[in-house]
């Protein structure tokens, strides 16, 4: 549909509307610090369906416990770099590089998706994917059921080390509920749950497997302004526990409030990164947002608002 | 979350509220239709009388006297026109109404009857109900035989138990897992004839150097066809949906083609004669399993309890729950770190090994040839399943007891080539008034509602395409 059309788009226009390819490592040099504390490295991911480049060589770093927040116009490449960060995608070029802990890195490319959940890199959907006839409590125990070992026999059989990880299961999915503000929809059926309630539900199951790094795809779509402020309490709360939040948003009042770094994505390509005030003055970024001619005109935290929504 | 608009209250219950509980943030929890007597008039009631009256007058048509090639539609006529028209009619209506009025009496059931649940524990807590109505069916099992020929007890064992156990087997495939496994029927064969090459040397032409009492074929037989299960299945499970489906489809008339035509191996056609019947000679106890089919009967009464109790704790369990996620939304359970595609092989392994299991007792109960390996056979296990009610253990062996005591029944009234025309008719009356099954199981009942108002992936045979990878 229409989003196949913007990337065509992209492959003509990208040499225009994207920063001059000298301007690419000073970006990159922003980042700072030494790389001993970052928790993902993504380099130089190109992706392409058939004729159409999604990623066009995106390189993204991201520091343990930061909130980094990757933004940019429908169609820019956002999903489809979570996508790759996450395994559901295979990037043709490029590499992601994992750190679960600090100096222990693993490279995620070529990985399963499954694979990668469990070396600590959870997600959530854009339109949201729950198990929707199974109970809230239930889809918080597939997360945190993840990494248990016990096979087939041992639960057939009952034996102690099986059921004893099943209650642990159980209550850390339900501490989990309890953090995301669920305790008491524990059994109702997910499908059941309003549309702000199944977004938190999805975030309770993505921890639920425990990771290091949390992709949030656009958490706040469709939800009211009551829940948008909750939800940022919630991302603050999960990052002051160690858990590196890397987010997908396009409300801007969230972006600047939450994020500690924003990446902006267009046609593909990285064309700013930087502090949340940096970013929102940046040319490329207002001309990215609004067009080539407002160039005074209000950074994105006024004219990209909440109003944009995500299509594909 | 208290303002004056929060999502989470019940919408205001009307008329049209059922089928918008995706739109609205806040719609209704749950999709319920009204209680309006004049619902009773509405068009889907209405289309439902035509076909329950157009079914009776096909039953009255089929049932009554046979036509022949000159006057084809004269026997037809002479049915419709015959005063028995009037009794398939009032069953035909008393069936629609209680089809009607059967959601407004369940609704007070459920609410009867449903526990006010504790927080968290609750899923694991005491389910008094279920436990005394098992114990009841249970009694209901044992005492049954004893009221039969011994023709009706036999084809409890041949035709019931050993379908009852296959149903349970395959419902870990279908029910749980959603995959849909058309060639079920070849771990059977694969578990019978393993049994004729262990257990004797006249069986069949190719036979093992030594003899086996057919117990210990058991465990042998049941890692062989796992084995065989993962070998079908590892290639295959990438599949989705109708590809998976015609390929076990293939697996299934390959061994039964096998079965067939290997004259020297397997003895072909004529099938395996002479397959000793079980026994056990250990410490001083010495019992043979022989002619008569209640000792048989009761042995496969144990192996389906366990199995329905073994399958039960299955389903709770962190490997229950998993497949149930691949059913309902293949992508989200792979995101959230489920190893779908070992998961699919585990699920796919089990319902082979209980399979072959099933034709060990198979094989040592009675002679068999490879008609009992037909591709029919493997439908009319699905049938079994779905009738019965996918996902559920209890389901599944009522299916395969109301499937096939129709089967026993109609053996004597109609010509066997006809049978198949009831059994079209009772799963077609079936798929339209209970998709869910007989005896549905509680998840699965939720997600063909879901499936129903538009809500997630899950159709009747577990999660449609989705996504494509690059």
């Amino acid at each position: 549909m229409s989003r196949a059309g913007s990337h065509r788009a992209s492959a003509r226009r990208g040499g225009a509307a994207a920063v001059p390819g000298a301007r690419q490592p000073s970006m990159m040099e922003n980042v700072g610090g030494d790389p001993g504390d970052l928790v993902v490295e993504a380099r130089d991911l190109s992706l392409r369906f058939g004729g159409v480049t999604s990623l066009d060589g995106v390189s993204l770093r991201q520091r343990r416990g930061e909130i980094l927040a990757v933004i940019g116009p429908n169609g820019a490449g956002k999903t489809s770099l979570f996508n790759c960060l996450t395994g559901a995608y295979r990037p043709q070029e490029g590499s992601v590089t994992f750190w679960p802990q600090p100096g222990q890195s693993t490279e995620l490319l070529g990985r399963r998706p499954h694979a990668i959940t469990r070396l600590g890199v959870a997600r959530t959907f854009q339109n949201i994917r729950l198990f929707p006839a199974l109970s809230a409590l239930e889809n918080v125990q597939i997360g945190t059921e993840v990494r248990q070992k016990y096979g087939p026999l041992s639960v057939v059989l009952g034996l102690p080390h099986a059921r004893r990880a099943e209650r642990d299961g159980v209550r850390r999915a339900a501490d989990l509920l309890d953090l995301v503000g669920l305790a008491h929809r524990t059994h109702e059926q997910a499908a059941s749950l309003p549309y702000g309630e199944q977004r938190r539900l999805e975030i309770a199951r993505a921890l639920g497997t425990d990771p290091r790094l949390l992709l949030l795809d656009e958490p706040a779509a469709g939800t009211n302004p009551v829940e948008k402020r909750d939800l940022a309490a919630l991302v603050t709360r999960i990052a002051a526990t160690g858990v590196s939040v890397l987010l997908i948003e396009h409300d801007m009042g969230l972006v600047m409030s939450l994020a500690t770094t924003v990446a902006v994505l267009n046609f593909g390509r990285m064309i700013a990164y930087g502090s949340p005030s940096e970013v929102q003055r940046d040319p490329a970024v207002i001309e990215a947002y609004l067009g080539a001619d407002s160039g005074t005109g209000p950074g994105p935290g006024a004219g990209g608002a909440g109003n944009r929504r995500e299509l594909g | 979350m208290t303002g004056p608009n929060v999502p989470g209250q019940p919408a205001p219950r009307s008329s049209t509220s059922t089928r918008e509980g995706r739109e609205g943030p806040g719609g209704p929890r749950r999709v319920r239709p009204s209680w309006h007597p004049a619902g009773l008039r509405s068009p889907a009631r209405l289309r439902q009388l035509g076909v329950l009256v157009l079914l009776g007058l096909l039953a009255a048509v089929v049932t009554g006297p046979t036509g022949n090639s000159d006057h084809p539609l004269r026997a037809a006529w002479d049915s419709i026109a015959d005063p028995r028209i009037v009794l398939f009619l009032v069953i035909a209506v008393v069936l629609w109404l209680i089809v009607a009025l059967g959601g407004q009496l369940r609704t007070l059931a459920v609410r009867w009857t449903t526990p006010v649940r504790e927080p968290v524990g609750a899923a694991y807590g005491r389910r008094g109900g279920p436990i005394a109505l098992n114990l009841a069916l249970l009694a209901v099992a044992i005492i049954a035989p004893m009221l039969f020929s011994t023709a009706a007890q036999q084809w409890m064992v041949d035709g019931v138990g050993i379908y009852a156990l296959l149903a349970l087997g395959l419902n870990v495939v279908v029910g749980y897992a959603g995959l849909l496994d058309l060639g079920y029927i070849a771990f059977f064969a694969i578990g019978a004839y393993t049994t004729a090459y262990f257990t004797s040397q006249t069986a069949m032409p190719w036979h093992a150097p030594f003899t086996l009492n057919p117990f210990f074929v058991f465990p042998i037989a049941l890692l062989l066809a796992a084995l065989a299960g993962v070998v079908l299945g590892a290639p295959t499970l990438r599949l989705r949906g109708d590809y998976l489906a015609i390929v076990t489809l293939g697996f299934g008339e390959i061994i039964h083609l096998l079965a067939n035509n290997a004259d020297g191996v397997t003895n072909g056609a004529r099938g395996a004669f002479g397959v000793p019947h079980l026994s056990i000679h250990l410490l001083g106890i010495d019992y043979t399993w022989g002619i008569d089919p209640l000792p048989y009967y009761y042995l496969l009464l144990a192996i389906i309890v366990i199995v329905m109790i073994a399958f039960g704790r299955l389903e709770r369990s962190r490997i229950g729950r998993s497949w149930a996620a691949i059913r309902e939304d293949e992508i989200a359970a792979e995101a959230t770190g489920v190893a779908t595609l070992r998961l699919k092989l585990l699920a796919f392994a089990i319902g082979a090994s209980v399979s072959g299991f099933a034709g060990v007792l198979f094989a040592s109960k009675q002679f068999f040839n490879p008609q009992s390996f037909s591709l029919q056979a493997s439908f009319f296990i699905v049938a079994v399943v779905i009738f019965g009610g996918m996902g559920s253990r209890l389901g599944v062996v009522v299916g395969a007891v109301v499937l096939q005591g129709l089967t026993f029944y109609l053996r004597d009234l109609v010509a066997p080539a006809d049978r198949y025309i009831y059994f079209g008719a009772v799963i077609v009356t079936m798929m339209i008034f209970r998709p869910q099954g007989l005896v549905p199981s509680r998840r699965r009942r939720r997600e063909i509602e879901l499936s129903e108002a538009g809500v997630g992936a899950a159709d009747a045979l577990g999660a449609a395409p989705t996504g494509a990878r690059p």
